[in-house]
This record gives structure tokens, sequence and C-alpha cells, in this order.
């Protein structure tokens, strides 16, 4: 029993040093201006933000000058792993230990929900660029967040309008049973069913299903005209594989709500083309966007997707706001940032509103057939363009405090 | 004609469904049967093996252009391999103690694999195509059923059952089973024991890998593809009886049957239907559909 | 020899202690440290099941996270105040653990293992399903509240204390199980269950007291981390963290008491600082952990003292 309590108080006593020398640098930066991602660097959202997201901060800490009002830029980065207590936890972590003064969400809405929270309480700003859900400028949104790229209203306005002007009156959903999954299946039957469609019906689908065959056969005997898949990664890549298979697209169009160039690219254009998608951003959309993407992809082997742009761009504004204000202090550098126009190879014309949201273009995009791409990764054709308001929630259905 | 609310059109699409993921899932629990049931082992890495085996079919194809034919031959014999290292070098020393260490062994494996492909190959998956042969789908009438699904059904009952006819039925598996059963006394008689075992273990493995290779053209090819599996596939095992071959494959071609029920009434919950019979099984026949108590 | 063993120890305990008082002034981050401390109370939960009473439960992240949800929702939802809200989650880890443990406990061994993680699997769907739990989204917002009504825990520092605290209470807790008659009855059954049959115990009632106990104590772990950190999210019911609590006890010594806390602030403390470097070989190096644990280190760290002290006194 003493025996016990020796090794008991001598191995606590070594376990805990072992902690120590984890997080203890209690430095706070006064002399440096830290920026820190947090995203999916390692699970089914890494090709989309990633260390892709990384790279594009650190040409964005490039292109600024390297150092800003006199200090240096640093650039932090974290694996969430998809899972919002590894992100609060680190958030918090980098704020009251690193001297953290401005975090960028990465993917994954649970995520950044949670920082959210924490970056409120810590009042540093926080840019989401990964995340999707509305409820970010919506029922939670705070006067430090800021979602910088899209959303699920936006993709729900974009795709499903569009789809339904273009003839498909009826759809059918395939819906990944988790909040998000539900949320832009929502939004986007809002959204159909204001535009003169109907819902057919819709089936849930446990997330990560290895297998969507039978949901799929019910899809197809509902005898709509549109699938609309309301899921995410993985699991749009294997419910577009298998709707090729089961012979579901000869009788169906599929609607991806939440699609990015990485899962064409992964797919390929023959299993994708036709397909109708609403995204932020399109590497190819014009000069300027081109040339940037040329340099991501020398780094990176591949082109940028509208999340690396935006960790871009949302990168660039921040450092130009400090310039201009000449602290880092977050108050003051939010309100900079909120009566700026954003102009850059993200967004033209972009802005800040009160509730967070950055307002700009989105895109609505089909995919190219094989025969109509002429280069690698020329995989969208733009087929019209949701300016400024357009796309986003309005003041009226906003339950936000601060937007009023 | 409807049945329970769906026409019968729709009702059969299921069914038929539910046969290819059933015969999927016993081909998949397979190797985990004959394993546990041979040796008493419960190998959690099996899901990592059977992920490994299909890698082996995406690189073969990638690096060395050897098509689906040849990695099914070559996606067991390489992960064969691996289980007889496996089990020569970190099983072997656990028989003699508490068969919980081999399942924590396993499960130590399981995570070693899978985080070292975590970090080869990501996430998002690669794509593995559906050989020519067996392209295109057939018009069953009811549904259009893909030709590569119905070669999954064909080739795992097949093999299923072949693995079956082999352990139950043949000299070499009645001479398998005893050496397990009582290894010192079939040393007796100058059979190499530990042998077997290494080959048993192997070939658990290497059954593990051809069910990856079959899976390879359906789902994508991913890291986790094991992980997401394994849990259900020892649902499977259990259900069926922990000592039980034929168990494992009936359990499994039925659980298919069942879960594509359920999609149909109840979509939501297809994903836990396994765990609700499993604890309805284990709470009548503890032993088992078809295992004996031990 | 002995009385010097003595002196020994009780310079050691409380250097142990003294060290865990003053961490936070001497640059410890005490949030790392307060979930090192709720794991460890799970860890010790999950110890007094595997180490003392020899059954291995490959669910009990279940219990972990149902407590958490619970409190959870609670405290943010129903306004509880936090003692309350833990006590809640306490007794609902327990009640679960009574209705999976009246299921489990008839089987033996693997058995056992597989019943616990087919109902560990049924939780984790409920969890998933049920509205309030936000599903993928985790139960978030959950406030601190004021311990008792006077005690505010919003500055770190004071919860801090208040987890070491109840850290310190479940510990000592678990000495005094252990080694009450109770305990020993346990360690009767776990050498050898038959001969304890035999002897007239009905074993089944002690194991699933002691099941029972066990969740309970996790879930009073579950509960305290989201008193902590603000959220429940699936991670905390996910059936990856009943094979990570497998490892912690494992690697800090089956059957000791500081066993588990090594374990588990080593786990989480490798976890942390290994996130920023090595990123995705996290996995691979909890992986080889277990491997080399099972094969060369089945005492863990703590069980390889105490023989390497035990070998030093015999000579």
């Amino acid at each position: 029993m003493k025996l016990k309590k020796i090794a008991a108080a001598s191995a606590l006593a070594c376990a805990t040093l072992l902690g120590v020398a984890a997080p203890a640098q209690a430095q706070v930066s006064g002399d440096v201006i830290r920026i820190g991602i947090i995203t999916d660097m390692s699970s089914v959202y890494a090709d989309l933000d990633g260390q892709g997201g990384v790279e594009a901060i650190k040409m964005a800490i490039a292109d600024a000058g390297g150092s800003v009002a006199g200090k240096k830029v640093e650039v932090l980065f974290a694996d969430h792993q998809n899972k919002a207590d590894v992100a609060a936890a680190k958030a918090r972590e980098w704020f009251d230990t690193q001297g953290l003064d401005m975090l960028i969400g990465g993917t994954n809405s649970g995520t950044a929900l949670a920082m959210s929270k924490v970056a409120a309480e810590k009042k540093k700003p926080f840019l989401v660029v990964g995340a999707a859900s509305s409820a970010l400028t919506n029922d939670q949104c705070t006067p430090y967040t800021v979602h910088y790229a899209y959303d699920t209203v936006a993709l729900a306005k974009g795709t499903g309008n569009a789809v339904v002007k273009a003839g498909g009156k009826s759809w059918y959903f395939l819906t990944a049973d988790y909040a998000f999954g539900a949320a832009l299946q929502n939004d986007t039957s809002t959204v159909v069913k204001a535009a003169g469609g109907t819902i057919v019906g819709s089936v849930k689908v446990p997330l990560n299903a290895s297998d969507f065959s039978s949901f799929l056969l019910q899809a197809q005997s509902s005898k709509a005209q549109i699938l609309g898949l309301a899921n995410a990664g993985g699991d749009t890549i294997n419910s577009i594989k298998a709707a090729n298979e089961f012979g579901v697209t000869k009788t169906m169009k599929l609607a991806g709500l939440l699609v990015f160039i990485n899962d064409i690219h992964s797919l390929g254009l023959k299993t994708t083309q036709g397909m109708y998608l609403t995204d932020s951003w399109y590497w190819n959309k014009d000069a300027e966007a081109r040339a940037w993407s040329r340099r991501f992809f020398e780094k990176m082997k591949r082109m940028p997707s509208s999340l690396q742009a935006a960790d871009y761009s949302a990168t660039l504004q921040y450092l130009a706001a400090v310039k201009a204000t000449g602290s880092d202090d977050a108050d003051k550098v939010l309100a900079q940032m909120k009566k700026t126009k954003i102009n850059d190879i993200f967004a033209k014309g972009g802005y800040i509103r009160d509730d967070g949201r950055m307002v700009h273009d989105m895109y609505l995009m089909q995919v190219k057939t094989p025969a109509e791409s002429t280069e690698p990764w020329d995989y969208y054709k733009v087929v019209e363009v949701f300016k400024g308001e357009a796309a986003w929630q309005t003041k009226a259905d906003s339950k936000c405090a601060l937007w009023k | 004609m409807e049945f329970f609310g769906i026409p019968l059109q729709a009702f059969l699409g299921q069914l038929m469904l539910g046969l290819v993921n059933g015969s999927f899932y016993a081909m998949l629990s397979l190797g985990l049967a004959v394993i546990f049931g041979l040796l008493g082992i419960v190998n959690f890495a099996h899901g990592a093996l059977y992920m490994i085996g299909a890698y082996v079919a995406y690189l073969s194809l990638e690096i060395l252009g050897l098509n689906y034919w040849a990695a099914l031959l070559l996606a067991p014999l390489a992960v064969g391999a691996l289980g007889a290292l496996i089990e020569r070098t970190m099983l072997k020393h656990l028989y003699r103690i508490d068969p919980i260490y081999s399942l924590l062994l396993t499960f130590g494996l399981a995570l070693i694999f899978e985080g070292v492909f975590r970090d080869q190959f990501g996430v998002s998956g690669q794509q593995y195509p559906v050989p020519e042969a067996l392209q295109g789908a057939t018009n069953l009438g009811f549904m259009v059923l893909p030709n590569y699904r119905a070669w999954v059904v064909v080739a795992s009952l097949t093999i299923c059952l072949g693995t079956w006819f082999v352990i139950e039925k043949t000299r070499l598996g009645a001479t398998l089973r005893a050496g397990t059963e009582n290894p010192s006394l079939v040393q007796a008689f100058g059979i190499n024991v530990p042998l077997m075992v290494t080959l048993t273990y192997a070939g658990g493995a290497a059954l593990a890998a051809i069910a990856g290779v079959l899976a390879a053209p359906v789902i994508q090819i991913n890291p986790l593809m094991g992980s997401n599996l394994i849990i259900v596939v020892f649902a499977v095992v259990v259900i069926g009886g922990m000592g039980s071959i034929l168990g494992s494959i009936l359990t499994g071609v039925m659980l298919g049957l069942v879960e594509g029920l359920t999609k149909v009434f109840y979509p939501e919950a297809s994903n836990i239907v396994v765990f609700v019979i499993m604890a309805i099984v284990l709470m009548v026949r503890p032993a088992g559909l078809f295992g004996k108590e031990k | 020899m002995m009385a010097s063993t003595h002196r020994w120890a009780r310079v050691a305990w409380g250097a142990g202690l003294a060290f865990l008082l003053a961490a936070p002034f001497v640059g410890v981050y005490p949030v790392f440290l307060m979930t090192a401390l709720c794991f460890a109370i799970f860890a010790c939960a999950f110890n007094l099941l595997l180490g003392y009473t020899g059954l291995l439960s490959f669910g009990h992240a279940a219990f972990m996270g149902s407590a958490a949800y619970a409190t959870g929702w609670l405290v943010r939802s129903a306004g509880w105040s936090p003692e309350l809200g833990l006590l809640a989650g306490m007794l609902l880890a327990g009640a679960l653990g009574l209705v999976v443990g009246l299921i489990a406990i008839r089987r033996q061994g693997i058995y056992f293992a597989m019943v616990t993680l087919a109902m560990a699997q049924m939780i984790y769907f409920v969890c998933l399903q049920v509205p309030f739990t936000g599903g993928e989204d985790g139960l978030q917002g959950v406030p601190r509240g004021n311990l008792f009504g006077l005690i505010p825990l919003a500055s770190d520092l004071t919860l801090y204390y208040v987890v070491l605290a109840i850290f310190v209470a479940v510990f000592l807790a678990i000495i005094r199980i252990v080694h009450s008659p109770y305990g020993q009855v346990l360690k009767a059954i776990r050498e050898n269950e038959p001969r304890a049959i035999s002897l007239g115990y009905d074993v089944d009632r002690y194991k699933l007291l002691a099941f029972v106990l066990s969740t309970a104590i996790a879930g009073l772990a579950g509960a305290l981390k989201t008193l902590v950190l603000g959220f429940a999210t699936l991670s905390d019911v996910h059936w990856s963290l009943s094979g990570e609590v497998v490892l912690m006890t494992l690697l800090g010594g089956m059957g000791t008491f500081a066993g588990p806390v090594v374990g588990a602030v080593t786990i989480i403390g490798l976890q942390n600082f290994l996130a920023d470097r090595v990123g995705s070989w996290v996995t691979v190096i909890i992986g080889v952990i277990f491997v080399v644990c099972v094969l060369a280190f089945r005492k863990g760290i703590v069980g390889e003292l105490l023989a390497w002290q035990q070998r030093r006194h015999s000579r």
C-alpha cells in the first residue's frame, strides 16, 4: 500500500510534468500578429481546405509584405478532425496562451459554432471560411464572428432557384442525417416551393453510409425530376457514384447542394457532367483568379477550392485592416473591416454586414461534359451570377440581434 | 400492388439490394469467423486488413498496371503474408495469457495501419474502376441491377460456402480444427501445429483482403473504410455464434436483408438494427444463433 | 525499511499533491489540466471495472457521454446549478449502467465486451438522433454557472480547484471501495470466479454493483468535462473513446490506483502535444503504444514501477 503511494505520487508528478511541457508557453504576443486556422486537416474535408488553406494564408501574409504595422505576422494551424471539442479547446488554448490575434475557421459547422462562442468570450475576431451553417450569422451571431465564404442559405437560393427555373420542378432529397444535411434540405425546400416547384419526397441517410443503393432506388421510384443531394464530402461522392451505377442519372438530374471542385476532380467529368452546383468562387472565373490559382497550383499541385481562396482573401483583408488602423486591437480592426469594401481575387465589391455576413457574389455553375473541358481542372461553366444581397439571408428572416 | 405501403416492385428491389449487401457482409465476416472460430482470437485488425486489401488492388493498378482479376489474386497473397508476419512476430506470444490481450494488440495494429494509410492517402478516397467484363447493368424488371453487384453476390457466396466446406467437411479442415482445439495432441502426430496456426491467421487475413478487392469498385477506397464497418462485422459474427462459420455466413445474408427492409421503413435506424438484433440474440441465445456454448 | 518507505511515501505523495495545487501558477494551462483530470476520473472508473473486477467493457464512453449531454442540457437549457447538474449526470449514467449491466453481466469475457459494445452503439445512435443533443454539431454554450449558487465558476482558476477537489475525492473514494470488504470480494471474483461462487457469493450482484459504480463515476467525469469545456459532442459517446480509455488504463497500469491517472494524463498530454506537430501520426503513435504495452509492458507504467520496487526490496 505504501509502495503504491510512492508510485502513485511520483508517477503523478511525472505525468503532470509532461503536461507542463505541452501548453506551458504563456507568452502574450505584443510584437507579433498571430493568425490561426483550425480546420479539418486529415479527415473527410481535408482536401477542401486543410493544408491548402494554410498555404493560401501563407501566400496572403507574403503578399501583405510579411509584416504589418511594424509587427511580424505568423500563422498557426491545427487539425480539429471534425470534432467540435478539439476545435474549441485548441481555440481557447491559443487565445489564452499563444496570444492569438485572429482565428480562421475551417470546415464543419459544429466546430465553427463552438469556436464562435470561444472567440466571442475572448473578444477576438473569428473569420469563418469553411463551415456552412447559416446559424453563424442568424440566431448564433456574435459581434466577433464574420461568415466569410458561403452558407446554407446561399447554396439553397443558388441551386434551388436555378434548377427549378431550368425546368427541374419536382425534387427528391437524399439527405445526410445530421443538422447540416437537414438545414440544407429545409433551406432548399423553402426556395424550391417558393419558385413554384414541388418536393416529392426525401430520405435520411446515416452519415458516412457505405452504400446508397437502396436509398437511390427509393429516389428513383418517386419519379421526381431532380435528385437533391443534401450531403457533403465522401457521402456526396459515394451517392453520385452509385446514382450512375444504378442508372438513376438516366431518369433524374443530380443537384449537388454542397459540392467542391475537389469532389468533381475525384469523381471525374464522366460521372458528374451536367450537375448543377453553387459555389462562392471558381479558379477560372476571370484572369485575376486564374493568375492567383496558378501560383497556388505551383505550391500544392492542385487547383484551389473556393475555401482556400477565401482563406487567402480573409487573411489579406484582415492584415489590410490592421495596417489601416495601425493596431491589432480586435474591436478597432473589426470596425475597420466592416467599413471597407472587399476587392481581391475572391470577391469584388464585397462587404461585411452587421450580422457578420460577408456579402458577395455567388455563382451557379454546371459541370462541363468531358468534351467541353479544355484543360485539367477546367470543370465548370458559369450559368448565373447572384449579385450582392441576392444570395443571402434577408433581414426579415434573420433572428440576429445585431442586425435590426 | 402494394406491400406494406410500398409498391411490390420497390419492395423486391430493396430485397435484391439487401441480398447484395448481405452476401458482402457474409464475405467480410468470414475471415473474422475463421480466425475466432479456430484460433479464439478477436481480430480487431480485420477492418484494417480489408482496407489494405483494397489498397493493394488500387496500388497494383496505379503502379503496376495490374487489373482487377490480378488484384483478386495478389491482394490475398500480400495481405495473407502480412497476416502471417503479424502472427509470427506478435500474436504468438499472447496465446498463453488472457485473450483480451490479443484483442487489444489487434486493436492497436488497426490504429497503426489506419494512421499510416491516412497519412499517405488522405481520407477523400480513391477511385477504383469496375472491371470491363462486369460493367453495365441488367434490367431485372423491377429494378436495374449493375452487373458488378451480381458478381459480388456470386463471388462472395461461392467463397463463403467453399471455405465452410473446406473447414467443416474436408480432412484438411478436420486437421485444422483438431490442431486448434488440442494442439499438443495433434502435434504429437507429427503435424506442425504452429505453422497451421500461422496459416489460419494468414488465411483469415487473405479473406479480408478479397472482401476489400470486391468492395473497391463499389465504395470509395479510403483508409477509414475498415473502421466504419468493423463493428458491424463483429456484431454479425457474434450473432451468428462466435465459433460457427456457417452461422456468420447466414447471419451476414440475413442482416443484409433486414437492413434493406429497415432502409425502406425507418432508414435512420438502418445503422443500428444489427446491434438491436445482437442484443436480443445475446439475451435469448447467449452463444449466438449457431454457436456452441464453450 | 518500512519506516523509511513510509516517510518516502508521505514526501512523494505530498509533493505530487503540492504540484497539482500549484500547477496553474507554475505556468501549466489550467484548461488542459482540468480536461486531463476529467479523463483521469474516467480512467479510474474504468479501472475499477477492468483492473479490480476483471470485466472489460467496450462501450464505456457511452456512459461518460450520456452524462455529458444530460448535464449540459440541464445546466444550459433548464437552468440548473452546476452541482445539481453534475449529480444528475452521475445518476443518469449509473441508471444506464444498471440497464446495460443487467443485460450484459450474465455473459462472460468477450461476450460481455460485445454486449457492452452493442448497447453503447445504441446509446450513440440515440444521442445522434435526439434533437436536444444537437447531433453532429454537439450541445454547445453550456455556462459554468455558480457552484451552490454562490461561487462563480467562470474563472478558469476557480474551476480548476473545484475539479481538483472532485478528482481527489473520487480518487480517495475508489481507494476506499477497493479496500473495503466489498472490494475484496471483487478481487476474489477477478482472480477466480468459480471459487467465489462456490463460496456462496452472489457473484452477479457484486459485478453489477461494480458496473453501476463504474458507470456512475464515468458519468461524473463526462458531466464535469461539459462544465469545463462548455459543450458535449458525439466524440464523448463514440466507440473510439471507449478504446482510448482502455489504452489509458493499460498504459498506466491496470489494477493500480495511480495507473489510470498516469495513463490518462499521458495520453491526453501526448495528443495535445503531438497534434500540432505530427498530425495524423498521432493515431499511429497511439497504436504503437497499444502494441508495445500489450507485448512488453503489460503492467503499465505504474505497475512496472511497483514491480521494480518490489524486486529491489526483496533482494
